[in-house]
């Protein structure tokens, strides 16, 4: 694998549009054609090389390619990674709005924290957030009906609200709480939330698995507890109370059986 | 004084007569003229086709219902896997949208295909003034608006009561209030119904409370029309639109032309203009036995010459459907289980909007694809022929250079076909499979200038180049001694390599050179008509009693409508 490391020169007024950064916009290209793909300041067309420092070059497929983002500013930096396949991209600090958007495969790891609109209707991969997420991560696009279908998500600190929204596939771990509104729509996948998650867990979801260690600040209505259960989660061995809903909404069947969603809490 | 002379292209244009022949056009002051002098500006247009600005017959391109589009369809602007928002040049607005796009992007999309004149084919009456705020912001392409009648309580009641001078005295005071078009007439009596929870599903379903049927809503909006010796003819959306064995119900409404004549100084010589026929030409009882009925349907129209239509291609995207048929997107909705919204424009009209995925791997709308191809494909008359997505509804106007290259080119369109999912079904339930035909670039000329130009009674000033004529000019990269096919046909019609609006170079190898180059104007129709007491009574007590607004809140007042292009006609 093949890296190249891009370096902000100075950090921007307005926020940068970087499409280009992903593994499969690289692909094949030197350090000057990398330097030449598109990337607009607010409604101003630049080039990448307007703004960054470009050392290596890239691999020759996106799978090959491995890039490498530092420099101050990289929190006024959209899109990075959105759209990509395949290979890998490392964000040495913060990520603004759409980071990892669509993403279909590949390694995204961001160093600081994400802003709104990560991992967007993601497809697949792997995104890890060594900091925080604010709101919307993983969830539909707004008005969109087609939430996160595959991938894996890890969280190390929170994440604001609006998680997973409509999300149909996939796994989302949260390694510490979520702010309200959690899996709203949900019609699969998995969330798992380490810490605690304030309130609206699970509202309309119709299928899928809500975790959270930490219990719900206030539980919907539409959820019924049906059991106690000890299951391994992410490593993790508890004894969870099981509840289905949101039991406010139809639910589909599944060869004769009435399919829910399952939110799990620890028991005490 | 700017002169341009168009040198030796291949022009296509029934008006003046070429079909393909070599020759100039020559450009001075807006105007198409016979010579300029020497001092013109040379393009040269040597292998490539050159044709009249297009003009769209029928879209939806301004006023409430797309704009409730745009509000409950956000993510319309990321579709395709890429940010269609992010189309934007160093001198032009910034674009978006893609299915339902904003503004500027549908003036400047439109002209990077050549287009200089749409008509919004749905305007409610009480929204007129949002239709014009939105026409005015849209680029280069000259417009005009048809205010709908077909579910109107005052029309319902002058035609039923048979006074046809109050319903043309009626017309009239609506046109000049909302500086409109024309006749639009969508699901007749229907959209009304529909307030009651009911539709009208064949041409003599009466409506309720009004007791009046559809079949005596058109014939009598066609002869007000006709009174009123109005430029375009009706433009009708007929009862039972999308659903299985509709075709009788369209056959039924086409022949209630039959009975009527033009009437008109305007050089159109048919009454009544059935849009989308695509979604009417249905055969069957249910999804499962639905068939193509176009070539039934195209029979008639080929041989009832008072009549004109165009196609609603379905293009097989993700697009968002808008009608004035409140009732059809109700029902659209409970199909496919994505979001509803609705509107009702109290006693004039209704209106509805529901996403609407055309995938190439469902047979309903493979099917739809089909029929679409094959009314255009057996018509026999191009000039009552005339090319449409009825935007957004059957696709985004955007596709037309692929509905053109699937006419133009049976190798990409049997592609198409065979890749289906259920292409042998389709093979069965159609005949398009069995058709040959390929339109020519001159039958394409008259079905996308001529023909929309001449129905709508713009025949002298759009739609062709002789001389006095708007110099509203396309050239293409297409070389008619070299056919390109396919995806370059495609590509080669989606990018004009020039196109002069009013004698304006606005586009340049596809790429749209300012944000305003040229002023728009907005077409409208003043009808003289006598000084009608009742009719004025009648709307000032309608206002009293029913409407949510004073009468004088009511016109599109001239600050909407700031390049007004009036056409007067005199007193029937
Ligand atoms: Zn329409």
């Amino acid at each position: 694998m093949d890296t190249v490391t891009i370096t902000l020169k100075k950090v921007p007024g307005l926020y940068l549009e970087c499409e280009s950064v992903t593994p499969d916009k690289f692909a094949g290209k030197n350090a000057e054609e990398i330097a030449a793909l598109p990337c607009a300041e607010g409604k101003r067309n630049y080039v990448l090389g307007d703004w960054f420092e470009i050392a290596g070059a890239a691999g020759a497929t996106a799978a090959d390619t491995k890039i490498v983002v530092n420099g101050a500013g990289t929190d006024k930096c959209k899109y990075i990674g959105a759209w990509m396949t395949a290979g890998e991209v490392v964000v040495n600090g913060t990520a603004d709005m759409f980071t990892g958007a669509w993403m279909e495969g590949g390694k995204l790891t961001v160093k600081g924290d994400v802003r709104s609109f990560s991992a967007l209707q993601m497809k697949g991969g792997e995104f890890i957030i060594e900091g925080r997420a604010w709101n919307y991560l993983a969830a539909a696009y707004r008005g969109d009906w087609r939430g996160m279908q595959g991938g894996t998500i890890r969280v190390k600190g929170d994440v604001g609200s609006d998680l997973g929204t409509f999300m149909n596939g996939g796994t989302i771990i949260v390694e510490g709480n979520a702010d309200i509104h959690v899996g709203t729509h949900a019609e699969g996948g998995t969330i798992i939330i380490k810490g605690k998650a304030h309130r609206r867990v699970g509202g309309q979801m119709v299928k899928g698995e809500i975790y959270v260690f930490g219990g719900c600040d206030v539980m919907m209505p539409g959820f019924k507890k049906i059991e106690e259960r000890e299951i391994e989660v992410d490593g993790e061995k508890h004894v969870f109370n099981v509840f289905i809903g949101d039991l406010g909404e139809r639910h589909p069947k599944s060869k004769g059986e009435v399919v829910y969603g399952h939110l799990y809490t620890l028991k005490e | 004084m700017t002169e341009i002379i168009i040198k030796n292209g291949h022009v296509f244009d029934s008006v003046s007569g070429l079909k393909g022949e070599v020759a100039d056009v020559c450009i001075k002051d807006g105007k198409i003229v016979e010579s300029v002098g020497n001092g013109a500006t040379v393009i040269d247009a040597a292998g490539k086709t050159v044709m009249a600005g297009a003009v769209d017959v029928h879209t939806h391109v301004a006023g409430p219902k797309v704009n409730l589009g745009r509000w409950y369809r956000p993510e319309d602007k990321f579709r395709l896997g890429e940010r269609c928002s992010a189309k934007m040049g160093p001198n032009t607005h910034i674009e978006g949208g893609f299915s339902i796009p904003t503004v500027f992007k549908t003036g400047y999309e439109y002209a990077r295909m050549g287009f200089a004149f749409l008509m919004e084919a749905a305007m409610p009456p009480l929204y007129a003034r949002h239709v014009h705020e939105e026409i005015r912001d849209t680029p280069i392409q000259d417009e005009a608006a048809l205010p709908v009648f077909g579910n109107n309580w005052f029309m319902f009641e002058y035609l039923k009561n048979g006074e046809l001078d109050n319903a043309a005295a009626y017309v009239a005071w609506v046109l000049r209030q909302t500086k409109g078009y024309g006749i639009k007439c969508v699901n007749p009596g229907g959209s009304e119904a529909w307030g009651w929870g009911l539709n009208c599903m064949t041409v003599n379903d009466p409506v309720p409370y009004f007791e009046i049927t559809p079949k005596e809503i058109i014939d009598g909006l066609i002869a007000t029309n006709e009174h009123l010796k109005l430029p375009h003819s009706v433009h009708l959306h007929s009862n039972n639109l999308g659903n299985p064995g509709n075709y009788t119900t369209t056959l039924d409404s086409l022949k209630i032309a039959e009975g009527h004549k033009a009437n008109n100084a305007f050089g159109r010589d048919t009454v009544l203009h059935h849009t989308h026929l695509q979604f009417h030409s249905y055969g069957g009882t249910t999804w499962a036995d639905f068939e193509s009925k176009a070539k039934e349907v195209m029979d008639y129209v080929n041989k009832q010459e008072n009549i004109t239509i165009d196609t609603g291609n379905v293009t097989l995207d993700e697009t968002t459907t808008m009608t004035a048929d409140g009732p059809f997107e109700y029902h659209l909705s409970a199909l496919n289980h994505l979001k509803w919204a609705n509107v009702d424009v109290e006693l004039e009209t209704a209106a509805g909007v529901v996403p609407y995925i055309y995938g190439k791997n469902v047979k309903v709308c493979e099917m739809q694809w089909a029929i679409g191809l094959e009314i255009a494909l057996y018509a026999k008359d191009m000039m009552r022929t005339m090319i449409t997505t009825d935007h957004p509804n059957a696709g985004p106007f955007t596709r037309y250079p692929r509905v053109y290259a699937w006419l133009m080119d049976k190798e990409y369109r049997d592609a198409e076909l065979n890749g289906f999912k259920w292409s042998s079904k389709v093979i069965d339930a159609t005949t398009l499979a069995e058709i040959d035909r390929e339109i020519s670039l001159y039958e394409l000329s008259q079905m996308t200038r001529a023909a929309p130009a001449k129905v709508l009674g713009l025949g002298s000033t759009f739609g062709g180049l002789a001389p006095g004529m708007n110099a509203n000019v396309a050239v293409y990269d297409i070389n008619p001694d070299n056919m390109p096919k396919g995806i370059e046909l495609e590509n080669a019609l989606a990018k004009a390599a020039y196109f002069f609006k009013d004698g304006v170079k606005c586009v340049e190898n596809g790429v749209v050179l300012e944000a305003n180059p040229v002023v728009k104007e907005t077409y409208w129709v003043d009808a003289k008509v006598p000084e009608n007491k009742q009719v004025l009574h009648d709307v000032s007590e309608k206002f009293l009693k029913y409407y949510s607004i004073n009468l004088e809140n009511y016109d599109v007042a001239h600050h909407y409508v700031p390049h007004p292009h009036v056409i007067e006609i005199e007193e029937a």
